[in-house]
Order: structure tokens, then C-alpha cells, then sequence
């Protein structure tokens, strides 16, 4: 992971030994003290600012999730209150909070996947150099490098029932009866091979935009290791007479899984946290609510802080259970791959 | 034999889909931002009656979009050039901050031991995964009880603790790249260690710590969640993204001057990548998408 961000790494040499003898011991405690004592002027600047901007505000959530705060008692609230877990009591016997989680698991997963999948795709097709490919491989990541609000906004108007691009190439090109309004309906009856199913389109849609704007990152990263692999490698499997995809299956593929594997974590973790793909793009309506948007919801339309606080709270619990589970699991392999 | 004619097949049609591929992705990564440019230079009328039109005449193109964007409130537009102003702002005092207090914070991390290292490096990975919408919550509060006002300094510290731990980690690596011996020099030569850091590290590490400051500025100018939170009830202090979204909502506005303003909060960002591309792929990789 950090070999893009390390650079050339030029290894210093290690200091030769001290000869052992009082002095020097003495004279090494001192220099210690004194490099301890820079070592933490010079991060606390770091810690101060970590400490009251996010520390002191996680605490705070905390207090809150435990006491009865709302939005019209706000102003008299503290760390200190009256605590109950009434909070947590309300939130897991809601209806739609069970809903919301099972909902961010899919959008997590789904996204994650095809997000790594296309990246993975895009990797290999402009693994070998050809005229132009720096500045095509700039282009893919371009989707991850925009500002969201901006890229939300003109998908949600590429995607309009009325005027929206896709619907005019669905309608005059692709023979669509009537409009598909993506971001607005809950689920659409399509008929496959006989069958009639119910396809969540705005979660679909929700989840191919967050793989369209997430693809680059695993690109990046796939490509930079696809770049590290011993071509003597695979210029023996070809010698060998392994065909294309037996060389990708029994040489890259290996040595790309610790990659995927990373990856499939850093983004699940961060889809699972999403919050501004969704909010923008549906607002969380039409069975879209993400636990994120659903704990914004509570704080400012319903005004339940405690509620909200609660919810976030559960959200970042059950994510630091499924990374820790995943990292039992998997944890040990990385490392030997 | 017949793995021979396997090989031969599939690497046919390898030639025939890399291509296709390619183009499929290209398309799909660039056309949006296509269309909006292509919007932007629309008026309304011309986009509801032929949704389909990829290309414009000369005579079609409309530059009045952006002048609606642009001129302040008072004359009848939508007022982004304060919003610019704002996030111009915000981003480059982030910047400044986080380098400001990343810089020495790197430099302790990579070279020197001290009591709770470990610990911080912990700590700072903790912040960095941790959901933003649980800090949202006390961030919320706290700025009701103040009544609500858009500050963009606080919006500044707040962002400047969401980055410092990914820069200290970023330039930390290249630190670790500065051979020591050089610094030992200078130390030998009379240097202060703040004097060594000056004079030795940091023209070093100098290309890290301009990929780094364009990464923090990218995340800064394209926040949106606790832009929303901080200043949403003070227009004259929004940000371009936050502008823009919450102008995208009304229905006065027409969506093809909010595509001026998509164009002129994506333009920025768009420059920068391609001016450093090179540069900024480092600082991508090594951060992410937190802000």
C-alpha cells in the first residue's frame, strides 16, 4: 500500500553499536530524554487539534446516545445528564432500522465488488503501453477525483424521467415504453426469460454510482501492482504455452489478492460510512436509506439527537466487529501472501 | 494442439475486446463531465426540446448561464463567485494548517523515539475509519447551541483534523527516505534540529509535500457533509459544493446555470489533476477520500 506514497526508498545504514561503557550509556539516556521530549512538542500540535476536533466530539456522542436529547432541549445539554438506554431501546425496535442496516450492507457489498471488479478490468486492459495510455489512465480517474455534489447532480440529471439522456436513448434507441425514473422509484417489474421480478432500480442505481465513482481508486492500486510483477514470471508461463487467462488465473491472480484483499476492506469501510453519494442523489428515499442518511434524518427533520447519536453509534460498532472478524479470518493470509 | 488453438483464440479475442474495453470505460468515466460542460453552454429551452443533442451550433451557445451563476444575488444571479470565494478560503487555509502542524508531526513520527509513538500511529488510523456521520452528531449540537453560525474557521479545524492524520502518514514515508547521514551532517555542522529540518528535510521531501498540500486542497474544495452541517443557514458563507446543492433542490433555478456552477466547482479540481498528475497519484494513493 505505501509503496506509491513511499517513492525511491534510499536505506540508511544502521549506526554502528555503541562500545559499551558507562559514558556512553549515560550520554545515550540523555539524548533519549531530549529526543522524547522533541518527539512529543513537535506531534502535539497534531494531537491537540485530533483531540478537540474529533476525541472530545466522539465522547460527546457517546454521553449523548445515552440521555433523552432533542432538538428543542439542546441548549442546556452536556457531557453530564440524566442516562438511560432508551435511546437504544427505541432505535433497535424501530421497524425501519433493521431495514436501513440491511440496506448498507448490500449497498457496501455490492458497490465494494463491482468497484474492484471494473477497477480490476480497467487494470488489465491497459496493462501493456500503448500510445496515449497516460493520458486515458488520468481520464478513468477523473469520477473519483470530482467533487461529489457536482457529479451527483449531473447523473441525477443524465437519469431525469423528463429530460434525462439515458431516458432519451432508452426511448428512442433502446424501445423503452415509458420513462424509468432511476432515482426515485422503489422497484421495477422486468420480465426475464418468463419470469417477472422485482428489480430494486434506485438501490441499483445508488450502487452503480458508487462502483462508477469508486473503480478509479482500485485501478490505481491494481495497476500500480501489476506493474511490480516479475515479468520473468510470465514470460515462462508463456514459453510453458499457458494461454491468456491461464497465466491471469495461476500467476497475476495470486499476486494481486493481497491487493484486492486490502482493497476490499479500506473500501468497504468507506462505503459503509457513505454518506454524500446517497443524501444527494435520493435523499435516501425509495429504499435507499443508508444508516448514515437515516442518522441525519433523526438529528435534523425529526430533531431525536439521542436517537441519531445512538444509531451512529451502532453503525460504528458493527463496522469495527466486521473488520475485526475480517481480519481474524483473513488476516494471517495477507501476510503470507 | 489443442491448447495451441486455445492460446490463438483467446488472445484473438483479447485483441478484439481490449479495445472495446477500453472505449466502453473511457466513455463511461468522461461522458458526464461532457455533458455538463455540454449543458452549461445550453439554455433550458433548447434542453427540453431535444434532450438527445450531443453537440451545439454556434448560434445555440448560451455563455448566459454562467453570467447568472455568477453575478451576486443583488443582480439577479446566483452569487457562486462569494461561494468561490469561500471555498477558495477554506481549502487554503487547510492546506496551510495541515502542513503546518503535519509537517513536524511527520517528522517526530519517522525520526524520533518517543514515549507513546505507537500509540499515536494507532490512534491516527482510528480517525481516519471512523464514520463521519457519528461526528456529525456532537458537531451538530454543538453549533445549534451556538446558534447556528457558519463559521468557516471552525469548519477549517474540523477539516484539518480529518486530514492531519493521513498527511502525517503520507510524509512520514518520505521522511523516512531522507538518508539520516545527511541530517548527522548538519547536526555535526552546528544545526539545531529545527534549523536540520529546515535546511535538510523539508527541500527533500519537497515534492511530497506539494502532492500532499494538492490532495488536502482537493478534499477541502469538494467537502460537503460538514459544510452542510456548519454553514447551511448563512448563505454568504457557503461553500461552491454546498451552494450548489442547495440551489439544485429549488425549482426557480434552471439546471442548466446550476450546470455553470457544477462546471465551475469541477474546473478547478480538473486543472489541478491534470497539471500534477503525476505528483497527485502519490498523495491519492496514500490518502483516500476522507475529508
Amino acid at each position: 500500500m505505501t509503496q506509491l506514497a513511499g517513492g525511491t526508498g534510499v536505506a540508511s545504514p544502521p549506526p554502528a553499536p555503541p562500545a559499551p561503557g558507562r559514558k556512553e550509556r549515560i550520554g545515550r539516556s540523555r539524548k533519549a530524554r531530549e529526543e522524547n521530549r522533541a518527539g512529543l512538542l513537535l506531534i502535539s500540535p497534531t494531537l491537540v487539534i485530533i483531540a478537540v476536533a474529533v476525541v472530545l466530539p466522539i465522547l460527546w456522542a457517546v454521553a449523548l446516545a445515552f440521555q433523552d436529547v432533542r432538538l428543542i432541549n439542546i441548549r442546556g445539554t452536556g457531557f453530564i445528564g440524566e442516562y438511560t438506554l432508551d435511546n437504544f431501546v427505541e432505535v433497535l425496535t424501530s421497524p425501519g432500522f433493521f431495514q436501513s442496516l440491511w440496506t448498507t450492507v448490500v449497498y457496501s457489498v455490492c458497490g465494494t465488488a463491482l468497484a474492484i471488479g471494473i477497477g480490476l478490468v480497467a487494470a488489465l486492459a491497459l496493462q501493456k503501453p500503448f500510445r496515449g495510455r497516460g493520458l486515458i489512465r488520468a481520464s478513468l480517474l477523473l469520477p473519483y477525483v470530482a467533487p461529489v455534489v457536482a457529479a451527483t447532480f449531473v447523473w441525477a440529471t443524465l437519469l431525469n424521467p423528463q429530460f434525462g439522456f439515458v431516458n432519451w436513448v432508452g426511448r428512442n434507441l433502446l424501445g423503452w415504453e415509458d420513462p424509468v425514473a432511476f432515482l426515485s422509484q422503489r422497484s421495477l417489474p422486468v420480465s426475464l426469460f418468463g419470469l417477472e421480478i422485482d428489480l430494486p432500480i434506485a438501490l441499483m442505481t445508488v450502487i452503480c454510482f458508487e462502483a462508477w465513482r469508486s473503480f478509479p481508486f482500485a485501478f490505481l492500486f491494481l495497476t500500480a501492482r501489476l506493474g511490480a510483477v516479475p515479468g520473468a514470471l510470465d514470460e515462462a508461463a508463456r514459453i510453458d504455452g499457458a494461454t491468456p487467462t491461464q497465466r491471469f488465473r495461476h500467476i497475476l491472480w495470486p499476486q494481486l489478492l493481497p491487493t484486492i484483499a486490502v482493497l476490499s476492506v479500506l473500501r468497504f469501510i468507506w462505503t459503509f460510512n457513505n454518506f454524500d453519494d446517497i443524501y444527494l442523489l435520493t435523499g435516501g428515499g425509495a429504499g435507499t436509506q443508508v444508516v448514515s442518511v437515516r442518522v441525519f434524518d433523526y438529528m435534523t427533520a425529526r430533531g431525536d439527537i439521542g436517537a441519531a447519536a445512538a444509531q451512529a453509534l451502532v453503525l460504528a460498532l458493527i463496522l469495527a466487529v466486521l473488520v475485526g472478524v475480517y481480519l481474524k479470518l483473513f488476516g494471517r493470509q495477507e501476510e503470507q501472501a | 494442439m489443442s491448447s495451441l488453438t486455445r492460446d490463438r483464440i483467446e488472445n484473438r479475442l483479447i485483441a478484439i475486446l481490449r479495445p472495446i474495453v477500453i472505449s466502453v470505460l473511457l466513455i463511461v468515466a468522461v461522458f458526464p463531465f461532457y455533458y455538463m460542460v455540454l449543458l452549461s453552454f445550453r439554455s433550458l429551452d433548447s434542453l427540453l426540446q431535444n434532450p438527445g443533442a450531443l453537440w451545439i451550433s454556434i448560434e445555440e451557445l448560451d455563455l448566459s448561464t454562467y453570467l447568472d451563476v455568477l453575478l451576486p444575488v443583488s443582480d439577479g444571479g446566483q452569487g457562486f463567485i462569494v461561494f468561490m470565494r469561500n471555498s477558495l478560503l477554506v481549502a487554503l487555509s487547510t492546506v496551510a494548517l495541515t502542513l503546518l502542524v503535519a509537517i513536524p508531526g511527520a517528522y517526530a513520527v519517522s525520526r524520533l523515539k518517543f514515549f507513546g509513538r505507537r500509540q499515536v500511529s494507532g490512534l491516527f488510523l482510528a480517525v481516519y475509519f471512523f464514520p463521519a456521520i457519528l461526528l456529525a452528531v456532537p458537531l451538530f449540537v454543538f453549533f445549534t447551541q451556538l446558534g447556528l453560525r457558519g463559521s468557516l474557521i471552525a469548519l477549517v479545524i474540523v477539516y484539518v483534523s480529518q486530514v492531519a492524520a493521513v498527511s502525517i502518514y503520507t510524509l512520514k514515508n518520505y521522511f523516512a527516505t531522507v538518508p539520516v547521514s545527511l541530517e548527522e551532517a548538519a547536526a555535526i555542522d552546528g544545526c539545531t534540529r529545527l534549523q536540520t529540518m529546515r535546511k535538510i528535510s523539508l527541500p527533500l521531501a519537497m515534492p511530497a509535500l506539494v502532492s500532499n498540500g494538492l490532495f488536502i486542497f482537493m478534499i477541502a474544495w469538494n467537502e460537503f457533509l460538514f459544510a452542510l452541517l456548519f454553514l447551511v443557514e448563512r448563505r454568504d458563507s457557503w461553500t461552491v459544493s454546498l451552494g450548489l446543492s442547495q440551489l439544485s433542490g429549488s425549482i426557480e433555478v434552471p439546471t442548466t446555470v446550476l450546470m455553470a456552477g457544477s462546471v465551475i466547482l469541477t474546473l478547478p479540481i480538473i486543472i489541478l489533476f491534470f497539471a500534477s498528475e503525476r505528483l497527485l497519484v502519490g498523495g491519492l494513493t496514500a490518502g483516500a477520500e476522507k475529508g
